[in-house]
């Protein structure tokens, strides 16, 4: 075999290099970005570079030296950009409510001010002269940060700098993150329970029927998330399809209550992402020889038994990778439990949403992002871990 | 010796498709009887409903005496294999040769010994810690042979086992599973469409045509004495030749072919015209004529085939094929010769 030449080298990148640009462009870059905006925290030393250097003259207890003062004004005066400033101005006023009015009227006395070293700052605000919004100065001078990232967690740092409890009244996050697995784990079991016996049907049966069959799973797959959840909260409402037809039938008498709660969006869900658990089950199942079942039966396993010690364990590597696909859409879904859920129903990409939509808090957006990438991430490890089966040739 | 197992007035139909048409077909304990006919003749269709896997539309079928005709295939115990092997892809060796003993629920430590014994004695039993892709197609062959025969089950079946072999493994296997079926005294059905596996390994042959058995004999019948003439074409190679019976008494018939008039074998009336059976080595070519039935001949065609040759034979308008051992000497093309072949050879089909 001769080595490849340059020229064939550089053919085959040239192939390639459209993927790694996608990947790039729209995969790994965005990725960076909101593990970066999670912990990088440079809106105040940006605007304020000499006070963050000063800063380390001081130990953080009563007032800065004149220094820190002196260099504080400077930088202000300094500060050209507005929009820099506001976004200083809006980390330090999260931080210290009243950082706003304050630094406003700072601003402006530190530039019509001729003199800034003799600069008085407890004289243009009193509020100069408490610590406290100088320490809220000092923590926001570390260019990098975990406070987004214990925040996600319901956690933060104290006065002192430990980690501590958020405290219950505003601690919303653990809630919402168990909710959102246990309303991911629910609709995986469910679709591994509809899913295995449907796709073992598909697989057994041939032509006309088994095409009809996976066209029921795929089609749902061909139609808008929005359109099929829409739908689904046509059928479930107080007057929908369902109830109707239940009391028509006189099996209820009230309707049920199947919208804006848990059952609804676990309903909808399923249907969603029922197909995620169906191929793969059924691509494994296909190439199952069929004689394996006939061949349990003859040498006297009866159908329960077959299907235990032979038909499972062999549709057993499509059933992980099903419930893991499950998993891992589940658990970023928005759309569906906003639509048909109830309040107490909303999962974490709605908190992310509200972040990054509502208050453009990129910060929290990205930390309960990369909480959730680190779950995925380490259920694939587990899930790797877990079909590195022994069954498999050479794995004995 | 009673049946063991008995078909009786056993149809099976697929929709219009008569696939097994009102069949009877007993076989004794400790029988090896193959089931042999091209597909579609509903051979294996016949084995699957002895197994369970089919049931059929009418009829019955007994076990030992009893009728199993409604009897789930897991509670038949018959060991079956199959003709791709089945075996259990996600278990090892001794796992799936143990399949059928834990089915049965069998002690643990009685279930290794077994397993073990079962294993050494078709020389497996240093593989049994691999899983059966990890093994050659004749060592799955054994293995699912093996796992049919642990469970010392009442009947044995086996649908076309070898087909997937090539030649000489398989050859090899057949004398193999003879050899299990005569130290065990195991009873055995086995589907093949390969004649000469069928010649090699059955006490009986049934051959099977369009749902019916056309004959069911041993192989040495089968072959020498077709009773028809599908067996005949079905079985080896064969000369039909058409004729008139102009004579008969008893098993012993005259029937004249062209200007010849040839003793045959067969119970037939005069008068009645039939075809006759002649198999190519039956044939023994010379100068003179050498038996009861001497046909003048010239050499039509001489065809090489190693360690024999065929030779195409022409008498008047009688084309015959016959089959020439090299030390018979070199029949060139255009020599005259004479063709003399016994009457026992030379068998009346059923037209």
């Amino acid at each position: 075999m001769s080595r490849p030449s340059i020229r064939d080298r550089a053919w085959a990148a040239a192939l390639v290099a459209p993927l790694v640009l996608f990947l790039v462009l729209f995969f790994v870059w965005p990725l960076w970005t909101m593990v970066t905006a999670s912990v990088v925290d440079d809106a105040v030393t940006k605007v304020l570079p000499r006070t963050a250097a000063a800063m380390a003259q001081w130990d953080g207890n009563d007032l800065p030296p004149p220094a820190v003062q002196t260099a504080f004004a400077e930088d202000l005066r300094s500060a050209e950009d507005q929009q820099a400033l506001g976004e200083a101005v809006r980390r330090l006023n999260s931080a210290v409510s009243g950082f706003r009015t304050l630094l406003s009227r700072t601003v402006t006395a530190a530039r019509e001010a001729a003199d800034l070293a003799s600069l008085d700052l407890a004289a243009i605000d009193r509020r100069w002269s408490d610590p406290r919004f100088w320490r809220a100065i000092r923590d926001a001078v570390p260019p990098y940060t975990d406070r987004n990232l214990l925040a996600a967690l319901d956690l933060k740092r104290d006065a002192s700098g430990n980690i501590t409890a958020e405290d219950p009244g505003t601690a919303a996050n653990r809630v919402i993150m168990l909710r959102t697995f246990v309303i991911a784990g629910t609709v995986t079991l469910v679709c591994a329970l509809i899913g295995l016996p449907y796709a073992m049907l598909a697989a057994s049966a041939s032509g006309l029927v088994r095409a009809l069959l996976l066209l029921a799973v795929l089609l749902p797959l061909w139609t808008s998330l929005l359109v099929r959840t829409a739908a689904w909260f046509i059928l479930l409402q107080q007057e929908g399809l369902i109830n109707d037809a239940l009391m028509a039938i006189g099996l209820i008498d009230g309707p049920l209550p199947l919208i804006f709660n848990r059952l609804g969006v676990i309903i909808a869900m399923t249907h969603v992402l029922l197909p995620f658990m169906v191929l793969p089950i059924y691509s494994v199942l296909i190439a199952v020889p069929r004689n394996l079942m006939p061949a349990a039966a003859s040498l006297g396993a009866g159908p329960l038994r077959a299907f235990w010690r032979v038909l499972l364990p062999l549709a057993m590597p499509g059933l992980m990778s099903g419930c893991l696909l499950v998993f891992m859409v589940a658990i970023g879904y928005y759309i569906t439990p906003a639509l048909v859920g109830g309040a107490n129903d909303q999962m974490i990409s709605s908190v992310i949403a509200f972040y990054a939509l509502g208050t453009a808090n990129w910060g929290m957006a990205g930390a309960l992002g990369l909480i959730l990438l680190a779950v995925t991430l380490l259920l694939y490890v587990v899930y790797g871990r877990l079909s590195r089966s022994p069954q498999l040739p050479g794995g004995a | 010796m009673g049946a063991f197992i008995a078909f009786k007035n056993v149809t099976k139909k697929f929709g219009a498709l008569t696939v097994v048409d009102n069949l009877d077909l007993e076989i004794a304990k400790g029988e090896f009887v193959s089931l042999l006919g091209p597909s579609g003749s509903g051979k294996t269709t016949l084995l699957m409903m002895l197994a369970g896997f089919e049931r059929p539309t009418s009829g019955e079928i007994f076990l030992d005496g009893k009728p199993i005709t409604h009897l789930p295939p897991h509670r038949r115990q018959m060991g079956m294999v199959f003709q791709n092997y089945a075996l259990f892809p996600h278990m090892t060796v001794a796992e799936n040769v143990a399949f059928p003993l834990e089915m049965q629920r069998v002690p643990r430590a009685e279930i290794v010994r077994r397993v073990e014994r079962a294993l050494d004695m078709v020389r497996l039993g240093a593989l049994k810690d691999r899983k059966p892709s990890q093994l050659s197609g004749g060592q799955q062959q054994r293995v699912a042979l093996t796992r049919a025969l642990v469970f010392e089950p009442d009947v044995i079946l086996m649908d076309e086992p070898l087909g997937a072999l090539d030649k000489q493994l398989r050859e090899h296997m057949q004398l193999e599973i003879r050899d299990l079926h005569r130290r065990l005294g195991l009873t055995i059905v086995f589907v093949t469409h390969d004649q000469s596996e069928a010649l090699t390994m059955s006490d009986r042959i049934a051959v099977f045509n369009a749902g019916k058995i056309e004959q069911i004999d041993t192989p040495q019948m089968v072959y020498d004495r077709p009773r028809t003439r599908f067996v005949a074409e079905f079985i080896g190679e064969t000369n039909l030749v058409a004729g008139k019976v102009v004579d008969a008494g008893g098993e012993r018939a005259v029937v004249r072919v062209g200007d010849a008039a040839l003793s045959v074998c067969g119970n037939v009336q005069p008068g009645r015209d039939v075809s006759l059976s002649l198999r190519p080595e039956r044939i023994r070519l010379g100068s003179t004529p050498a038996a009861a039935n001497a046909l003048p001949v010239t050499v039509a065609d001489c065809i090489y085939h190693g360690d024999h040759m065929r030779l195409v034979l022409k008498s008047g308008s009688l084309e015959l094929v016959a089959r020439a051992e090299r030390l018979a000497g070199d029949w060139p093309v255009g020599t005259e010769a004479v063709a003399s072949f016994d009457p026992q050879d030379c068998t009346v089909l059923a037209s």
